[in-house]
């Protein structure tokens, strides 16, 4: 990864107006699709085959092979429908790189998931973007009118004879959406509750029917994939977690924003050089590597050389999730820190599992008397005990998203909760 | 005397409607478009929208209700102008984001329901909106999002909306979204401190999502 500094942007290249599609199409843009649809040389499978060589790992943040998932789709059968779900729910906090792709390179992102539903041979695909990106949704759509207005999509696609409809749908401010089932019932028009699975969305996914889910990111890979071929992809970055990727950075940094570089990066690189080191040069405490689920890693770590992949962050027991980092500093009050992201998951509960809407009601209430400087020496086993019964016990993975960060927080930063436990003279005449 | 409110959908909205509705196999599924529909149209989803959604769409009323009263953007109840929804969360809470939400609740001399002196805002603390690198932000009733926020932003925003204005689209140019690789080394590594411990802090709970 020594020469990441020479990286040329592929995903949100430096090129104005590059949401206009006369712009896109100028950089080579809908070249991909329209080999694919009509070079002769592509079928559905070789496509599927080339995005799983190229091992493009889910950015949505479990980080699923997007071609092995694909090839789950079962035999396509006349007459009965199936569809994409695009993923544009975008609410973990500590994320905000797929508005990114939406605001400066859409046509990227509907060109790979028109390949997709060639790939799948899907009817519709559907993407769904969370109700808070009005503006965006917008914008958003116009270049999806655009596409139309070109021909790129709707019926015989640069006569081809594939017919694809890509349709919008609006959130209306709910971060379970995101998970991948929830989604789907969202979009149907239901009360979102996530489904307990199997049935897998391959085989009973949108209206019952075989369905793929992916991330906007993760399916603006695509035609880069095509374009250049999955070895050429794959070698960008770590080996076994490859490909260009867009990383957030937020928090006491002097450079936040959404930056494009291979995987694999170093984390003190991606602090004290991309994002300009920290702000005030205060020290480094903590950082949230992927997004609040993720577990934290602490400033021993980072600087022990962990880089952004799935191998180097497993090493201390955390994911890269959706690579959105969020660096905190010396000043941070990792006890309100981590109530914080309990309120958030008590509030996104979706309250169909018991151990998740009364687990996440319990982090907040025993964390609320750590900030409070309340705190009993009882409180921090218990805590540890509601991650027990919280972690894979559910029908989704909120959960365990809300037990992970807590986990680590007990364990990295233990002296910060005992500092806030009330003091051992007046806890013993208590 | 009250205005009375038809609950009923012009031939435009209902043409807008069936626009929705073709976009999927099943009509109902067409609910959170329609609801969309509604509350711009009449501010808030009163039981009378929400039936008016259904009967439009031919689905139980209980559906109906079951997926407004999920989300956090459809108004279960009525609701002043102009929403504040000021990120607290993760990112913008340690970014200043609570300094926010306490300014506006002195500045707009909020009640417990969050809803300001004059009748005009209402604030409320959200979930993270999506744009962390520019926090603290907040969404504008639904719409607008500004960044980078400050005590002084803040208040010229409130300026501006009771005159009506809704502020300009910020695109967030990636100004500096890729860092000309500034030669500046990883310090070698070192011990973070202790921090002591902060005094108590005494949460306020109010004016949050019911
Ligand atoms: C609680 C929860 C929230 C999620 N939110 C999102 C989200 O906002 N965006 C997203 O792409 N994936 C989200 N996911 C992951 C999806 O369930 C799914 O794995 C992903 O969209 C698959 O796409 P990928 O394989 O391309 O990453 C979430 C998962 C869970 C459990
Ligand atoms: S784990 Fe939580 S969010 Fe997921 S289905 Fe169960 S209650 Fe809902
Ligand atoms: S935490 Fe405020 S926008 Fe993400």
């Amino acid at each position: 990864m020594e020469n990441w500094r020479n990286y040329t942007k592929v995903l949100i290249p430096d090129i104005p107006n590059l949401n206009q599609i006369d712009v896109y199409q100028k950089n080579g843009g809908y070249e991909q699709l329209k080999e694919v649809l009509t070079s002769g040389k592509w079928n559905p499978k070789s496509v599927t085959d080339e995005v799983k060589a190229a091992n493009i790992r889910g950015r949505g943040g479990a980080g699923f092979n997007a071609g092995l998932k694909w090839s789950f789709m079962p035999p396509k059968v006349e007459g009965l429908p199936r569809y994409l779900a695009c993923n544009g729910d975008e609410s973990e906090p500590g994320t905000f790189k797929d508005r990114r792709i939406f605001m400066f390179n859409p046509h990227l992102f509907i060109e790979g998931a028109t390949i997709a539903c060639y790939a799948m041979q899907m009817d519709a695909a559907y993407v769904y973007m969370r109700g808070e990106f009005a503006d965006w949704i917008d914008k958003f759509q116009e270049a999806v009118d655009q596409a139309y207005a070109k021909g790129m999509l709707g019926k015989n696609i640069m006569g081809s004879g594939f017919d694809l409809d890509i349709f919008v749908h609006k959130g209306g401010g709910a971060y379970i959406c995101g998970e991948e089932t929830s989604l789907m019932e969202s979009l149907e028009g239901k009360r979102p509750y996530p489904r307990s699975k199997p049935p897998f969305p391959a085989q009973f996914g949108l209206w019952g029917k075989p369905t793929t889910i992916n991330n906007i990111e993760t399916l603006a890979n695509v035609p880069l994939v095509i374009k250049n071929g999955a070895k050429w992809w794959s070698s960008i970055g770590a080996p076994a977690h490859p490909g260009p990727v867009l990383y957030g950075l937020s928090g006491h940094i002097n450079r936040p924003g959404v930056y494009e570089y291979p995987t694999g990066m170093k984390i003190t690189d991606m602090i004290y050089e991309v994002g300009g080191g920290m702000r005030n040069n205060k020290k480094l405490k903590a950082v949230s590597p992927g997004g609040s689920s993720c577990p934290l890693l602490t400033a021993e770590m980072v600087h022990g050389g962990l880089t952004m992949d799935a191998d180097s962050l497993r090493t201390v027991g955390s994911v890269m999730g959706t690579s959105g980092l969020c660096v905190l500093d010396e000043d941070t009050d990792m006890v309100k820190f981590s109530y914080r992201i309990a309120k958030f998951y008590d509030h996104e509960s979706c309250g169909q599992c018991t151990p998740c809407r009364e687990g996440t009601g319990w982090f907040v209430k025993i964390l609320r008397k750590f900030v409070e400087n309340r705190g009993e020496t009882k409180d921090l086993d218990l805590l540890l005990e509601l991650c027990d019964t919280m972690e894979g016990r559910t029908v989704c993975a909120l959960a365990d998203a809300t037990a992970w960060p807590i986990r680590s927080a007990l364990i990295h930063f233990r002296s910060e909760f005992e500092a806030r436990i009330v003091s051992k003279a007046s806890f013993a005449t208590a | 005397m009250a205005e009375s409110v038809v609950f009923e959908f012009t031939e435009a909205e209902k043409a807008e409607i069936q626009k929705h509705v073709a976009k999927y196999p099943d009509r109902k599924s067409a609910v959170m478009p329609a609801l969309w529909i509604a509350q711009e149209k009449f501010g808030w989803l009163s039981p009378e929208a929400m039936e008016l959604v259904a009967s439009t769409l031919d689905m139980p009323y209980a559906q109906v209700y079951g997926v407004a009263s999920f989300y956090t953007m459809y108004f279960k109840k009525k609701v002043p102008k102009y929403l504040f929804d000021i990120c607290t969360c993760f990112t913008c809470g340690e970014c200043g984001g609570d300094q926010i939400f306490k300014h506006a609740q002195n500045s707009l001399q909020v009640d417990e329901n969050g809803h300001s002196a004059d009748g005009k805002f209402w604030i409320r603390q959200a979930e993270c909106l999506a744009a962390c690198d520019t926090g603290p932000v907040m969404q504008i009733a639904n719409r607008r999002i500004v960044h980078n926020l400050t005590p002084a932003k803040f208040d010229q925003t409130v300026d501006m909306l009771r005159r009506d204005q809704m502020p300009a689209f910020e695109p967030v140019a990636p100004k500096y979204d890729q860092a000309s690789p500034a030669a500046k080394a990883a310090p070698e590594p070192e011990k973070v401190q202790e921090t002591p411990p902060p005094a108590p802090e005494v949460i306020s709970d109010s004016s949050e999502e019911e």
